[in-house]
């Protein structure tokens, strides 16, 4: 009894000293965790992980682990509750109009505290600007981008023969759409619309769509400082309008609203001539279509104009010295122009930086397949995503009065009007 | 004598113990919180929670999504309930019946139960889509237009009570099968040498014997009225403007796209106020006008 009690001790002791070993070494190398969320179809998760096991190779002082994390809303909802649990993630790929709940729960610093050098500093100006006005605000830089797109319009250039209008030059202004799109619809014997000459989408994120009309028509949705937006000036009104009489005025779109999960396969299927969508669709487009198809930027108005949107790189604020340098290394390295090319070659999203483009890989991945290029070429004219705090009830609002004016009850101007009278009443105490 | 009397009855609270954690856990103890809850602020690192008493039961009144929510909510439930019950008895006394294939017909009527909510509201959501869904090239067939189902206020609500009904028929129908099943066969022989007409007999003998039974399906579709909201996620979000939005899912869009666990907690409150009245009150009514054997 007191020999097996001894020979227990002895092996219990052997043990704790071996975890001590353990804890020891693992001290020495950083370890970092990530979430990150998927929000379009491919194989998105093995990607990250190829490109993580290829850093872990570099750095063998940084552990990295790497979590996926649902949508954005799922990736957000779990990094906060991680934070709050004690159990911290030290760096997140997020959404990017996340950026002001997360100043507001005080979860993550601004890169311009954390770069030191002047190469860093040099790297965290090296992104297209349309950009990282999603990642910046009170002057600072909160977010870098990773995966980010844009909308284009896609269209249908045998349509276009079809309907004796020329494929190389798809619409270029609103007026261009209007009449174009009257071309296109098609109809049979009995007066029923057997194609539709343009969808934009308005489930899911009419939002986003709405800030590209917005945009053209010359006017931001909301301000830089996140709390004030102009939902009811004339041009936003001028552009719901325009949106509306789209449907119900040229004949050009079904009226009601269009579902944005369906109206890809509509696309494939010849059932509308043109449609807007994110980039992110690009890649399945090219896959499924039977038909020849361009992509081209979205039309104008005053100017052209669209919302980027997608994912950016947050750092937390619970973390060590150590740890935030070594999610740095982390960064940068994944923001490479080599790096950068080979994710948007292999996903669809835009490559975040100019000199992403210069590296060979990505000029000949272009050169292959033009429309590649469109959503970089339209960068030029992209605006950030509607972000501001109370972000989420900001949007439903905005979302609310979009759908209420295409479905035709209310008119875009009472419908805008009582939106922005709502916002002002959650954002004023922020200003 | 009274050692064995505490034991008996640290054995009883032993053998209690097991059911008592995981309810108080899982059922009472967030019950309490999300009360308490309602009553604060929602926190955040910046401004902290605060007691504000009624004032988010203030809010949801002037809330105008708020009540276009429970008025969907209430079409809802007047919409799925007695259909889907109506429903349910004409399968189970169809399939009871002697017919051909007749595992084949309660496995078709089953099918959608078995499915998930999230995967048949993705397929639904190719039945109504306009001109290449299924729905409008039927009634393409027939010489009629394309309609835009889910995209018209007038229409949505419509469409996602139909999937409801579908989604519940087949369930309500085994526990209406399993009860006429039970029921004696000399009631039926006696009842056909009365001369009784099928239909005298089903209103008369049939259908209050199954009283209990639609008693139970009665509360779990009512309950489901208010839970079932997973097609919502997929079908329509809630759109256009809210027309299709039902009390669950608006809870879901608060708390977890709002943030806004203050006023979330709040409509739970009320949800579960509903709830609970709804049941005690057909307990009380009902029960009284049941034929237990």
């Amino acid at each position: 009894m007191k020999n097996q009690m001894k020979r227990y001790l002895a092996r219990l002791i052997g043990g704790i000293a071996l975890a001590f070993t353990c804890a020891t070494s693992a001290f020495a190398a950083v370890e970092l965790t990530m979430y990150y969320p998927v929000a379009v179809g491919g194989p998105l998760t093995k990607i990250v992980d190829g490109m993580v096991t290829d850093f872990e190779k570099q750095h063998p002082d940084i552990k990295v682990k790497a979590i996926y994390a649902g949508n954005y809303n799922d990736a957000r909802i779990k990094a906060l509750a991680a934070l709050k649990s004690g159990q911290p993630a030290q760096l997140s790929v997020m959404f990017s109009i996340d950026i002001y709940e997360l100043i507001e729960q005080d979860a993550i610093v601004a890169f311009d505290d954390i770069v030191e050098t002047a190469e860093e500093k040099a790297w965290l100006k090296g992104f297209y600007p349309s950009l990282m006005e999603n990642g910046m605000t009170k002057g600072k830089t909160w977010g870098i981008p990773f995966q980010r797109s844009t909308i284009v319009m896609y269209y249908n250039k045998d349509a276009f023969r079809d309907a004796g209008l020329d494929p190389a030059k798809p619409p270029a202004s609103w007026d261009e759409l209007a009449s174009a799109g009257k071309q296109l619809v098609k109809k049979d014997a009995g007066g029923n619309v057997e194609r539709w000459g343009a969808m934009i989408p308005s489930t899911g994120y009419p939002y986003w769509m709405f800030g590209a009309l917005t945009m053209q028509n010359g006017q931001v949705l909301m301000n830089r400082d996140g709390n004030q937006t102009y939902f009811d000036s004339p041009a936003v009104v001028e552009a719901l309008t325009y949106w509306h009489d789209l449907g119900n005025k040229y004949g050009v779109m079904p009226t009601g609203t269009i579902e944005w999960g369906t109206l890809r396969q509509n696309f494939l299927e010849g059932k509308t001539a043109i449609m807007w969508h994110s980039t992110g669709n690009l890649t399945a487009v090219k896959k499924n279509a039977k038909f020849d198809f361009g992509v081209a930027m979205l039309p104008a108005k005053q100017r052209r104009g669209t919302p980027t949107g997608g994912g950016n790189f947050y750092i937390f604020k619970k973390t060590s010295p150590e740890e935030r340098k070594a999610a740095m290394t982390l960064i940068r390295w994944m923001t490479q122009p080599e790096r950068t090319a080979e994710w948007s070659i292999k996903t669809g999203y835009i490559g975040t930086r100019p000199d992403a483009y210069e590296t060979s890989a990505l000029r000949q991945y272009v050169k292959e397949f033009p429309p590649a290029a469109v959503a970089r070429d339209q960068l030029e004219f992209a605006t950030a995503e509607l972000s501001t705090y109370q972000t989420g009830r900001v949007r439903k609002l905005l979302d609310d009065a979009i759908q209420s004016a295409l479905v035709g009850k209310k008119s875009p101007k009472d419908a805008l009007g009582s939106a922005q009278k709502q916002s002002d009443n959650l954002l004023k105490r922020y200003r | 004598m009274p050692s064995q009397n505490v034991r008996v009855h640290v054995y009883g609270w032993l053998l209690l113990m097991p059911a008592a954690i995981l309810l108080i856990a899982f059922t009472h103890f967030p019950t309490v919180a999300t009360l308490v809850q309602s009553l604060f602020t929602t926190g955040t690192a910046t401004r902290p929670a605060a007691f504000v008493g009624a004032e988010n039961y203030q809010i949801m009144l002037e809330d105008d999504v708020f009540w276009q929510v429970v008025q969907n909510n209430i079409w809802y439930a007047v919409g799925t309930i007695p259909v889907s019950i109506a429903i349910a008895i004409l399968m189970a006394v169809w399939v009871n019946a002697r017919l051909p294939a007749r595992g084949l017909v309660r496995m078709a009527y089953f099918t959608p139960t078995v499915l998930p909510m999230i995967a048949v509201a993705n397929i639904w959501l190719f039945f109504y889509t306009p001109d290449i869904g299924l729905i409008d090239q039927v009634v393409s067939l027939f010489g009629g237009g394309s309609h835009n189902w889910l995209g018209d206020p007038d229409t949505v609500l419509g469409c996602i009570i139909v999937i409801t009904i579908w989604k519940e028929a087949g369930f309500f129908m085994i526990f209406y099968l399993a009860a006429l099943q039970s029921l004696p066969p000399e009631l039926e022989e006696a009842a056909h040498l009365e001369g009784a007409s099928r239909w005298y007999y089903f209103r008369r003998v049939t259908f209050p014997l199954l009283m209990p039974t639609t008693l139970f399906v009665l509360i779990n579709a009512v309950i489901n009225s208010f839970k079932l909201v997973d097609q919502l996620f997929i079908l329509t979000k809630g759109g256009p403007d809210n027309a299709s939005s039902l009390l669950l899912y608006y809870i879901y869009e608060v708390a977890f796209s709002f943030f806004d666990e203050a006023y979330a907690a709040t409509l739970t409150v009320v949800l579960l106020a509903v709830l609970a009245v709804i049941s005690v009150g057909q307990f009380l009514l009902l029960d009284k006008r049941i034929h237990y054997r």
